[in-house]
């Protein structure tokens, strides 16, 4: 997907028991999303690191997304919690770096939510592209 | 430096018609490392896996990267080909080109380009990866099945058959579950108590099986071959070991007014009960929210009758722990509650029965001895509608139902049907379906024996609207293939309502960390391939808790379950996942952080000595992961403040690599 002569960045990042499963579901079922998205495959959704999405951002990434089992239904009971709160303080300090809030998510996708897959980043990406590019963060010494 | 081997995947059309998997192995080719770039058609067919075998070989390989479907599906493949050629199975990486390239995109432009950036990225963590050695765990010889209904009881009788000790934990007072209140079963008629009460007792007398009948499960800790579960045994206020199930008591309480859920509330039971005659364990129990006893301490009645002084008022809840290697979730379904569909009547007018309920009323053992009698006035009924997909195969918009196929209706319509002809040959039967389903062994020719011979009314479209009108039934339909509006004046109504996992499925599901999806149903591992185990290891699926089934097909999955928990079982030890976490005690600063997230108390601390300065020794605490019991989530590597924890398959650097690469 190209907007205003720019293709919006963005990485997903996705727990291996739900959202990935997910993903491939979307896959299977052949409901489409724009091939911005790409998937990068985490055991937890606990696993992000903060500094995985500041790192995400710093390269020139438009958007970053997390998706995780939905609370209660996490496969090592607890991990989603942390990344609920974990994500909550994060984002509100890219909010404040100027990273617009629009630009991170956080998003509960279950093995069988494929639909839901293909659909979150639809929209995630069609937010995002309304943004624009993302200039704030960007690291200009790693661009070659 | 790595020297890697690219393999991408035609995937016969799948990935090759929507990806140019040449170009993408041409660009992959000059990437850093990259020694061995090619394309094939099926990568995960042998020859496939000689040729990555013949590549690692001939190229000194020390990293792969597959193009491919997605790594839950080959993953496995891949690395045990890898290990087969001397190369450490945790030195490949998949990129997903199948799931999430080429399925998802139609334009070949960009999937190409995106599946090279895929790719790069996986080239950029195998880069990074390490060769991993998993360790070894003990198993616990012992299985839990959660439900005690034909499923549970098939799986138990099975891992028992092959010497295994197996725990069944029922929350009703007794085993037997759905199947002990029907009727009949199709396609064969044979009555159900005869099939299923001889399974029951079996498993009784079997010295493998252990019962907790009116148990709960309370918690389950641990992982595949080491799992740990608290077992709520709930008060019955009668002495298991001393009670004969002679019945007195339940004869001679004077607390008559219990709605009886054996018999779907239709007849009433006493206070103090067994459910059935031939309820496994054959033990009475009392219901404490009726017993005027344990209400207002004055009565007693039960107590003075008892012969063997089994009653024991002051029994309390118990919760006990026992140790499993594998746990079964055969945790049933139970109809919706059909009053949601208001429009059919039902709760309002007392002739519209459900499936189940009519199963009662035309069982020997039932609230009217087997005689078709219709509850409002105890007359036999002449004219009888069944309604179709009641709940069932319903659109997204109407949340009153399910979106799928309960599968069973349509068969035990057809059998009611022709029952009920048989039987009481004077009665008009119609039947309102919007199809008729009846794949499965010999059950189409007996579908068309209902209409055929029995001569059924076999109605296409649905009803509209249930009213009393009189003493009889005013059913408002369409007939979809005449095109007209029917109105036929009936004596009884039957639902076939849909039917829905059990309300206890979700929390036991969140207790065994297994997935479900959205109608709480437990996913399986993969839909075809592995249909009767859970993504989480150890957990398995056995009846309708998977999906809705038949009795033979919940039957043929509880042995398929209890082959796969046998497989679990034989193994003295299992190999763990070697993607743990893992602590560099140069950097910890014994913060505590990382213990105080793992939800599997894997991580401890202890005084190391360290080399200081000028030759002194200095004593610091610091973290240490147990391997055996760290699950790999990496909560703890996000908490830690210093950047020691880290886990192995997934480090910090890998997905940085990974971010990299995507983001370039």
């Amino acid at each position: 997907m190209q907007v205003n002569g720019y293709t919006p960045k963005i990485v997903a990042f996705c727990c291996n028991w739900c959202s990935y499963a997910g993903a491939d579901g979307a896959g299977s079922a052949r409901l489409s999303y724009p091939e911005n998205v790409k998937i990068i495959r985490v055991p937890c959704s606990c696993r992000v690191n903060p500094m995985f999405i500041l790192r995400a951002f710093q390269r020139g990434a438009d958007g970053v997304i997390i998706a995780g089992c939905h609370p209660g239904d996490c496969h090592y009971t607890s991990g989603n919690y942390f990344t609920r709160r974990r994500m909550a303080l994060l984002f509100s300090m890219l909010d404040y770096l100027g990273i617009e809030r629009e630009r991170t998510r956080v998003e509960w996708i279950s093995a069988a939510e494929g639909a839901k897959f293909s659909k979150t980043m639809n929209e995630f990406c069609d937010t995002v592209a309304a943004l624009g590019e993302n200039k704030r963060l960007e690291d200009l010494r790693c661009k070659q | 430096m790595q020297r890697i081997g690219v393999f991408i995947c035609h995937c016969g059309t799948n990935i090759a018609g929507t990806v140019d998997v040449k170009a993408v192995a041409e660009a992959l080719s000059h990437e850093q490392g990259v020694v061995f770039s090619t394309d094939y058609q099926y990568m995960c067919s042998e020859s496939g896996q000689q040729l990555m075998r013949e590549a690692i070989r001939e190229h000194k390989l020390t990293g792969i990267v597959v193009g491919s479907c997605s790594p839950r599906m080959h993953e496995a493949t891949f690395r045990k080909a890898a290990a087969a050629e001397g190369l450490n199975s945790y030195m490949v990486e998949i990129a997903n080109l199948r799931e999430h390239v080429s399925w998802i995109h139609k334009d070949m432009k960009e999937a190409t380009e995106k599946a090279i950036i895929l790719g790069r990225a996986a080239i950029a963590k195998v880069h990074l990866n390490a060769p991993l050695q998993a360790g070894e765990s003990p198993v616990t010889k012992r299985a839990l099945v959660i439900g005690g209904g034909i499923a549970g009881i098939q799986t138990a009788l099975d891992i028992a058959e092959a010497g295994f000790e197996v725990d069944i934990v029922e929350k009703s007072p007794t085993i037997g579950g759905k199947m002990a209140q029907l009727d009949k079963t199709f396609p064969t008629l044979d009555c159900a108590a005869c099939i299923l009460t001889p399974k029951m007792v079996d498993a009784a007398q079997n010295e493998k099986i252990t019962i907790y009948a009116y148990s709960e499960i309370e918690a389950v800790k641990g992982y595949v071959g080491n799992f740990k579960a608290q077992i709520r045994r709930k008060a019955r206020y009668v002495d298991e070991t001393k009670c004969t199930g002679c019945g007195l008591c339940t004869e001679k309480c004077p607390q008559k007014k219990v709605p009886n859920e054996f018999n779907m509330g239709m007849d009433t039971r006493r206070a103090i009960y067994i459910p059935f005659a031939q309820a496994v364990p054959k033990v009475a129990t009392i219901d404490a929210t009726y017993c005027t006893m344990l209400k207002t301490g004055k009565c007693g009645v039960c107590s003075k009758i008892c012969g063997t002084g089994a009653i024991d008022y002051t029994q309390k809840d118990e919760i006990i722990e026992r140790e499993y290697g594998a746990i079964v979730a055969a945790t049933g379904f139970n109809p919706i509650d059909a009053k949601v569909y208001g429009e059919y009547g039902y709760g309002t007018c007392p002739d519209v029965v459900t499936s189940l309920e009519l199963e009662r009323l035309m069982n020997a053992a039932g609230p009217t001895n087997g005689t078709l009698l219709r509850p409002s006035d105890k007359a036999h009924p002449h004219k009888i509608v069944f309604v179709q997909c009641v709940g069932s195969r319903c659109t997204e918009t109407d949340e009153r139902g399910k979106p799928y196929c309960s599968k069973i209706c349509c068969m035990y319509t057809a059998k009611h049907a022709m029952l009920i002809r048989e039987k009481y040959p004077d009665t008009e039967v119609y039947v309102f379906y919007i199809d008729v389903r009846t794949p499965g062994k010999n059950f189409d020719e007996f579908y068309r024996r209902a209409v055929e011979q029995y001569g059924v009314h076999y109605i296409k479209g649905m009803v509209g609207k249930v009213t009393q009108n009189g003493t009889q039934l005013r059913v408002q339909a369409s007939d979809l293939l005449a095109g007209e509006q029917l109105h036929i004046d009936a004596d009884l109504v039957v639902l076939a309502t849909a039917i829905e996992p059990d309300k206890t499925a979700r929390s036991i599901g969140t207790m065994l960390t297994a997935s479900m999806d959205t109608n709480d149903f437990f996913t399986e591992a993969h839909p075809k391939l592995r249909p009767v185990e859970s993504p989480t290891a150890g957990i398995f699926l056995s009846g309708v808790c998977q999906g809705p089934k038949d009795i033979p097909e919940t039957v043929s999955q509880a042995s398929a379950c209890a082959a796969k928990v046998i497989g679990v079982l034989a193994k003295d030890k299992l190999t763990c996942n070697p993607c743990v976490a893992s602590s560099d005690e140069m950097l910890c600063n014994g913060c505590s952080s990382c213990e105080k997230v793992c939800p599997y108390g894997a991580i401890t601390y202890s005084d190391k000595e360290f080399r200081g300065p000028n030759r002194t020794t200095l004593i610091r605490r610091v973290a240490s992961v147990n391997p055996a019991v760290c699950q790999g989530c990496g909560a703890c590597t996000v908490a830690c403040p210093s950047g020691a924890m880290d886990l192995k398959g997934f480090t910090n650097k890998q997905i940085m690599a990974e971010v990299d690469a995507i983001c370039k």
